[in-house]
């Protein structure tokens, strides 16, 4: 965060909402610096054998496209109004009402009017009118059709990268129109000319041969996994003994692997062993499915499900019953939405039951996937967790709804259910900013890389705003999540516009919290800071 | 943009028909003909649209979730923004198609000393259903003019419509709340800086189309009086395909005809089709029940993938030192 040159919170916030006078077909667009990803590199591109394969520089003018580009756009076009009737759909349906231009985040924290997604599916929708509607081609521009040009391509480029995928437009539109879907469709089309970004193509080359984003090979996730093993035998005096690709394990359990890698992730990942080692829980870690995450999402819908196939290839393999995911956004929507259909009927696994509390996931009995976030709730719910929430009186804490779990899912209630066991003092944000109307963190889709950051501070905004508010208010100094990406963008959003708030995973305040059989007595909490002293300052 | 476009379209088609009708004689041209053929334009072409949407297929079940999901019997689910079931989307759909469900929830955020407020706003939704009931309504009182006994549900609506009995001819509330809420929603367009620099002619034209059908309406009910006998004897001719245009009706009958004719032939072409198209919307109409019930994508196909086979090719001896086991030793 602190290499970055951008403004400071008080320029950056001051943002004019008004229009520009000019039409926006004539405001050629500008590539700005600190707003956009470096381009995706070409040995990423190769590792999956996607087209167009070049190192190239988005703010150069050059773009290396192929000879027939326009035509290969035009045809992805086409092809997709075949096969998504939501595509199909949404091309011809707004109304241009305008109920969605001011719930983009993006919008919100810059002004930029082609951030009102109703502009940003116009971007495009004013190529599909004048090649595949007749008004489009008669009337032209007075029809709000334009000629497919290499800016345009490049204002897609600039704008379909300026969305998260969050659906919050979606929400509000008459319609369900959800620009989210017409951002996949808008990069699958940019992936045809290998125009992705390489903080998505990165990772999912990474994802690709070794299993996560990251990268991390066999030996350095069960090294990684040791550090973690040492630090909580330090703090509690509890020896966990997780273990790998380990075949006729009850529950294969796999997480994003930024849960691996950084702060605070890592102490999420700490409690999630923590909490399996106190139940005796028979399960793996997988090397091989080492990512719940999926940036193949953020690319196409093809490379999405080649990323997450691995996962029911290694359930397969090790015969396992079901399957545990932890704390993700962009994951359980994955999971949630998509699996089935891809991957189902997962008949080789069972119909997933808490071997703990004997509860039937009865709304995963066809994909045998469990949010871990459910099946903590359920264990709590039967009172099978000894917990001393006052271990976490020292944190006054909020929670930030995923956009992919709140809109993707509806996973509401049970994370709160779970915090406000593990916490003493808990405190909702506005109304209209959490829930199913939650504001993104402004990084979500691929795009928490650090070049950007002025566009992530930008989308997160109104995010920060709302924390901010219940930071005045409540006293509020920790951003509670069930997201990996939440888990790293929020931190450098928190400290840009509301200095004092920490960031931290749902199961790292259970682990806190967690009495584990035959622990020491705990002096600190897994951050190794002092725990608060007991009877303390109870009454935040 | 669009605007004076739009304004001057609708101009240009009114005094097309006041030449046709006054100068050129050409009743049966406006009073028939051009009625028929807007309605087969709009029949055809509806269904049309509504059958190339439907023969694109719905690979995936991606509802957009408005409330807690089905999860555990002791968490409640919002059934209805969050349906797991079809008679939940149904009510989801119900409520979509008849209340405006998504509109209701609109918020508008406004900055405030660097600080985002939101707060609710309700216009737009109440203008919309303000708009597309009294539209509705109004189109059902004008089947008296199709049957030669006027059906009692249609003089049920009427007589509620007129319910506070002022005026000769009795005052029908929907024509007041139906120009009241095309007028906003055509100022908000003017007026709004942001809902302006979205709004194509294509925006403009139907908003003003529909309030000059509703201003001629109006006139002729309540103003400028026609020939009553006339024009039943032309609505009942047009059902019974033996239409006869009498030449005493009065321009201003054939000016709001020719208008509603234009809007139905214009219907199909234009995004007015999001009537069809919110029913279609797979963000809406599917339930959300993905992990209990498989969704099958029709043109699923296999895809490349690293196997597990080949991960183990290229780390086995790492693998085996780190103590993970392998297959293959
Ligand atoms: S809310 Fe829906 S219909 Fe209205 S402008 Fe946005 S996308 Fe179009
Ligand atoms: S999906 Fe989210 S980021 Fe994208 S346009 Fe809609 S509100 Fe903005």
């Amino acid at each position: 965060m602190a290499k970055t040159k951008i403004p400071n919170p008080d320029e950056l916030g001051k943002i004019d909402y008004t229009p520009p006078k000019k039409h926006w077909m004539d405001i050629p667009v500008e590539i700005k610096p600190d707003m956009y990803c470096h381009g995706a590199k070409a040995k990423s591109l190769k590792v999956v054998d996607f087209p167009n394969a070049r190192d190239w520089t988005p703010a150069e003018a050059d773009w290396k496209l192929p000879e027939d580009w326009k035509k290969i756009v035009l045809e992805g076009i086409s092809e997709r109004l075949k096969k998504y009737r939501t595509f199909h759909v949404f091309m011809d349906i707004c109304v241009r009402c305008g109920a969605c231009a001011d719930k983009c985040h993006f919008f919100l924290g810059s002004g930029d009017p082609k951030n009102m997604p109703v502009l940003r599916a116009e971007l495009l929708r004013s190529v599909y009118r004048k090649y595949f509607t007749t008004g489009g081609k008669i009337f032209g521009k007075t029809a709000g059709a334009r000629e497919l040009t290499l800016d345009v391509l490049k204002e897609w480029w600039y704008y379909f990268y300026q969305c998260t995928e969050c659906r919050r437009c979606s929400l509000f539109c008459p319609y369900g129109i959800d620009q989210a879907e017409i951002t996949i469709i808008g990069r699958e089309l940019m992936n045809l000319l290998g125009l992705n970004i390489e903080w998505i193509a990165g990772p999912t080359a990474n994802c690709y041969m070794k299993g996560n984003h990251l990268g991390l090979e066999p030996h350095t996730i069960k090294s990684t996994i040791d550090f973690f093993v040492n630090d909580i035998e330090d703090i509690t005096g509890v020896k966990v003994e997780p273990t790998f690709n380990r075949k006729g394990a009850e529950i294969l359990f796999i997480t994003p692997s930024g849960d691996l890698f950084a702060d605070p992730g890592i102490y999420t990942a700490m409690g999630y062993l923590m909490l399996f080692h106190e139940l005796g829980l028979d399960y793996t870690w997988s090397t091989y499915a080492s990512e719940g995450g999926n940036f193949g999402f953020f690319t196409s819908n093809e490379m999405a499900k080649r990323l997450h196939s691995k996962i029911y290839a290694e359930a397969k393999r090790l015969g396992v019953k079901w399957i545990l995911g932890g704390e993700c956004g962009h994951m359980w929507r994955v999971w949630h939405q998509y699996h089935n259909t891809w991957f189902g009927p997962m008949d080789f696994l069972e119909e997933p039951v808490s071997p703990i509390t004997g509860t039937k996931f009865a709304n995963a009995k066809s994909t045998k996937v469990v949010h871990l976030v459910e099946f903590t709730a359920d264990l709590i719910k039967h009172g099978k967790l000894k917990l001393d929430p006052s271990r976490n009186d020292n944190l006054v804490v909020t929670f930030h709804d995923s956009c992919n779990t709140s809109r993707g899912m509806g996973f509401f209630e049970e994370p709160r259910y779970v915090i406000k066991n593990v916490c003493n003092h808990f405190h909702e944000m506005p109304d209209d900013t959490i829930r199913e109307r939650t504001f993104c963190c402004g990084s979500g889709s691929g795009l928490n890389a650090s070049e950007n950051m002025e566009l992530r501070m930008r989308g997160g905004f109104p995010r920060a705003n709302a924390v901010k508010f219940v930071h005045e208010k409540h006293g509020v100094n920790m951003l509670a999540n069930i997201c990996a990406i939440d888990r790293a963008a929020l931190p450098p959003l928190m400290d840009y516009w509301v200095p004092g708030v920490r960031v931290t995973g749902t199961h790292e305040l259970v682990a806190n919290a967690l009495v584990m059989k035959g622990e020491k007595e705990r002096t600190v909490n897994l951050r190794n800071e002092p725990l608060p002293e007991k009877g303390g300052d109870s009454d935040v | 943009m669009g605007l004076g476009l739009s304004l001057t379209a609708v101009i240009a088609l009114i005094l097309l028909v006041f030449a046709g009708v006054k100068g050129a004689n050409l009743h049966l041209l406006f009073g028939a003909v051009i009625p028929y053929a807007a309605f087969i334009i709009f029949t055809i072409g509806v269904i049309y649209r509504v059958v190339k949407w439907g023969r694109s297929p719905v690979p995936f079940r991606i509802p957009t979730t408005g409330g807690q999901e089905n999860s555990f019997p002791w968490i409640k689910q919002n059934k209805f923004d969050n349906p797991s079931t079809t008679s939940g989307v149904i009510v989801r759909m119900l409520l979509e198609v008849f209340a405006f469900r998504s509109l209701f929830r609109l918020t508008k955020s406004e900055l405030k000393d660097g600080k985002l407020v939101h707060g609710s706003d309700k216009w737009l939704w109440l203008a919309g259903l303000a708009f597309h009931w009294c539209f509705l309504i109004i189109l059902i009182r004008h089947l008296r003019f199709f049957t030669q006994n006027v059906p009692f549900v249609i003089q049920l609506f009427e007589a509620l419509d007129a319910f506070f009995q002022v005026g000769v001819p009795l005052l029908y509330l929907t024509d007041i709340f139906l120009v009241g809420a095309v007028t906003y929603l055509f100022l908000r367009r003017v007026v709004f800086p942001q809902v302006k620099y979205i709004s194509l002619a294509a925006d403009y034209f139907p908003l003003l189309l529909i309030l000059s059908i509703a201003v001629t309406g109006i006139l002729m009910r309540y103003f400028i009086r026609v020939d009553i006998v006339g024009v039943k004897q032309l609505t009942m001719g047009l059902v019974t395909f033996s239409p006869v245009a009498s030449e005493s009706i009065g321009v201003i009958f054939y000016i709001h005809v020719f208008l509603v004719s234009v809007l139905f032939a214009y219907f199909p072409f234009s995004k007015l089709m999001h009537m069809g198209g919110v029913l279609l919307s797979p963000t809406r109409n599917l339930a959300n029940n993905n992990r209990m019930v498989r969704h099958i994508n029709p043109w699923d196909y296999p895809v490349h993938v690293h196997t597990y086979e080949e991960y183990e090719n290229d780390f086995r001896e790492k693998m085996k030192k780190a103590g993970i086991p392998v297959e293959k030793e």
